[in-house]
């Protein structure tokens, strides 16, 4: 197992529990998708994964060893992480902000090399944006920008791969896009977990799906068995419709109409 | 990577535009100037020669003219026979006998060598130390706080040193004691923000400019304050001159204290230049990538904090210099850090110089350097956001 995580509880303020006795855990070429409400605590899990923020109880270990104990860069060595969106303040390039994904891999008071620009130029031949390497971030897409952070993190040489909602931001074609590197990162043996709010994901790409509701794990397993009516009406208070669509040849799981009526179908 | 070599051409061949567009200002043909530049030096490395060239012509330049070649055949001989000097001395007591080694001959007046070793070359040193390092320190402090905006004294460093020259001068006037005071001021005022934004915690930059803020208003008030009760006539003044900044009394033995600190601060932010990028696109996304960023930060705003101070205790206070030559950096090579420290040194050690060139010689009595750096710098920089995009405004 590359990931795993035991028992873990965070709380802010130690009072009210963001989530409490979390376990599970990740092997090498397995994704997990983690759904939830907005505010549920997926991003404060995944920052105590990072170990940004440090667990109360529980531990979080990675590759066999307890994060609690690790150098920020050893972690970086381990853990590649992609967050929602960037603010760019600064026009780096595409190619110098891919390259800052090599620090964990560089003394501090070095530059990086020959070497570390072509473990990036490989980067990005991989998510294929190699098009992209002169162009200024601040200038790209949200679609592109997002498959940047994407080498980036790749250029991190990882052996587990964060990414906090990263479809959120983008149109349904970058969406596909992202979930097709993500995918194909995966079946290179890369453990990968991802937050999302698109249920249907799972079924595009999970190999699992956990569902994070009121602080604990309320399901968690193969995306067929998690990704029921029942799941989601407890974790989202909506309805949705899962079921086989023959055309796309995968399940589906689309919300239903809100308000009740089932679209238009006196009309 | 022959994509890569050609961006790097790319931007140095930017690089290269700006200073032969300099050159090509002065020459009347243009072109053929700059193809012979061209030629002999690679593009992107001409900027490095501005202050080499600057530094020379500063030495001969000013009220007193004098001729260039007699400039620097003082400043090479009388270099020179200044070493053979000590190196006799040194000999002599090491021996015990009395060494005389030989020396070239001098060919020029006391007055001459008054003019350059005495008075031209500590102020020509210290307009490029000071203008070199307050671009250093802006430009990092810019990157730590994500913020183009940012000057060196964002947290109160100028504030503080102001305040400490202007109890100096009221209680003692010693100069050396005005300049100690400003020093240790400065470093107290940064360090209180410091202790602000690490008591409040959450270890946000924001939290830190805060503090900066906070220690900036307060000391502030306190140089209104000791403006108050000085003397009107006397030591009032002093206080007013030294805010506006000036490196008309700079001596050598000045150099020799500020010179160190300077020079070991900016080496120290030269070496972590690359580090800057990761914290200028994000804490949180830098401590991702394995940046200790409490460490991080607090190297850079010591380093900062020593160069800054170091600088101002010496000059006064010097504004727009560490704010505007980054930007000016930025335009030339872009927003990595790698080039933009050096380029920033380089560029405001040449700003500075100019700038101070005009001060001693423009009117018959010296202009403040304040006044000059924003005079100047303002309409430059408006010039230059004409002209160029710049990345952060879109």
């Amino acid at each position: 197992m590359i990931l795993n995580v035991n028992n873990a509880s965070f709380s802010y303020d130690g009072v009210t529990k963001q989530f409490e006795d979390i376990s599970f855990s990740l092997g090498r070429g397995e994704v997990l998708s983690l759904l939830g409400r907005n505010g549920t605590g997926k991003s404060t899990l995944i920052k105590c994964i990072l170990n940004v923020l440090t667990l109360q109880a529980g531990s979080v270990e990675i590759d066999g060893r307890r994060i609690a104990g690790m150098r920020p860069d050893e972690i970086a060595r381990e853990i590649g992480y992609v967050p929602q969106t960037h603010r760019a303040v600064f026009p780096f390039t595409a190619f110098d902000f891919a390259l800052m994904g090599r620090a964990p891999h560089i003394p501090a008071f070095s530059v990086p090399g020959e070497e570390d620009c072509e473990k990036v130029e490989e980067a990005f031949a991989r998510v294929g944006i190699a098009h992209l390497r002169d162009r200024c971030i601040s200038e790209i897409s949200g679609g592109e920008s997002q498959m940047v952070m994407i080498a980036r993190a790749l250029a991190q040489e990882p052996s587990l791969l964060i990414l906090d909602e990263p479809t959120s931001h983008l149109d349904i074609g970058n969406q596909m896009k992202v979930i097709a590197t993500i995918d194909r990162l995966a079946a290179d043996g890369i453990a990968i977990l991802m937050s999302t709010h698109f249920p249907d994901h799972g079924f595009l790409v999970s190999h699992t799906v956990a569902i994070l509701e009121n602080g604990r794990l309320i399901a968690r397993g193969p995306a067929e068995d998690v990704i029921t009516k029942e799941n989601l009406r407890e974790a989202y208070g909506i309805d949705v419709c899962v079921r086989y669509v023959e055309e796309v040849e995968r399940m589906v799981c689309i919300p239903m109409s809100p308000c009740g009526c089932h679209g238009r179908e006196e009309a | 990577m022959t994509h890569r070599k050609e961006t790097n051409m790319k931007t140095g061949r930017e690089t290269g535009d700006v200073a032969v567009g300099l050159l090509r200002s002065v020459s009347r043909e243009g072109m053929p100037i700059r193809d012979a530049v061209l030629r002999f030096i690679p593009a992107g490395k001409a900027i490095y020669l501005l202050p080499a060239a600057l530094f020379f012509f500063s030495l001969f330049f000013g009220r007193y003219m004098m001729d260039p070649v007699e400039t620097f055949r003082i400043l090479t001989v009388g270099t020179a026979n200044a070493f053979l000097d000590s190196a006799s001395s040194l000999l002599s007591t090491l021996t015990g006998h009395q060494v005389l080694l030989p020396s070239f001959e001098q060919t020029w007046g006391a007055s001459e060598e008054t003019v350059v070793f005495r008075i031209r070359l500590p102020r020509v040193i210290a307009a490029m130390l000071v203008g070199g390092g307050l671009s250093i320190a802006g430009a990092s402090f810019q990157g730590l706080f994500k913020n183009p905006l940012v000057s060196p004294d964002i947290l109160g460093v100028s504030a503080g040193a102001g305040f400490g020259a202007a109890i100096g001068i009221l209680l003692s006037g010693n100069p050396m004691v005005i300049q100690i005071s400003a020093f240790f001021f400065g470093i107290l005022a940064v360090a209180v923000a410091y202790g602000i934004g690490r008591t409040v915690g959450k270890s946000s930059t924001l939290v830190l400019v805060l503090g900066g803020i906070i220690v900036g208003s307060l000391f502030s008030a306190f140089i209104s304050l000791t403006k108050y009760v000085a003397d009107p006539y006397d030591t009032l003044p002093a206080i007013v001159f030294w805010l506006m900044g000036s490196l008309s009394a700079v001596a050598n033995t000045d150099i020799a204290a500020v010179a160190p600190p300077i020079l070991l601060g900016s080496i120290c932010l030269f070496l972590v230049r690359w580090r800057i990028n990761l914290l200028a696109v994000g804490e949180e996304e830098a401590r991702a990538l394995g940046v200790d960023t409490k460490k991080m930060t607090a190297l850079l705003v010591i380093a900062s904090t020593i160069v800054t101070a170091s600088a101002v205790c010496i000059s006064g206070i010097i504004g727009w210099v560490g704010l505007v030559v980054p930007h000016i950096g930025r335009m030339l090579v872009g927003p990595d850090f790698r080039k933009l420290i050096p380029v920033s040194a380089v560029l405001g050690a040449s700003f500075l110089l100019v700038v101070d060139d005009i001060a001693r010689t423009l009117t018959a009595t010296e202009i403040p350097l304040g006044i000059l750096t924003a005079l100047i710098g303002a309409p430059f920089f408006a010039y230059l956001l004409t002209r160029k995009k710049v990345g952060w405004i879109s």
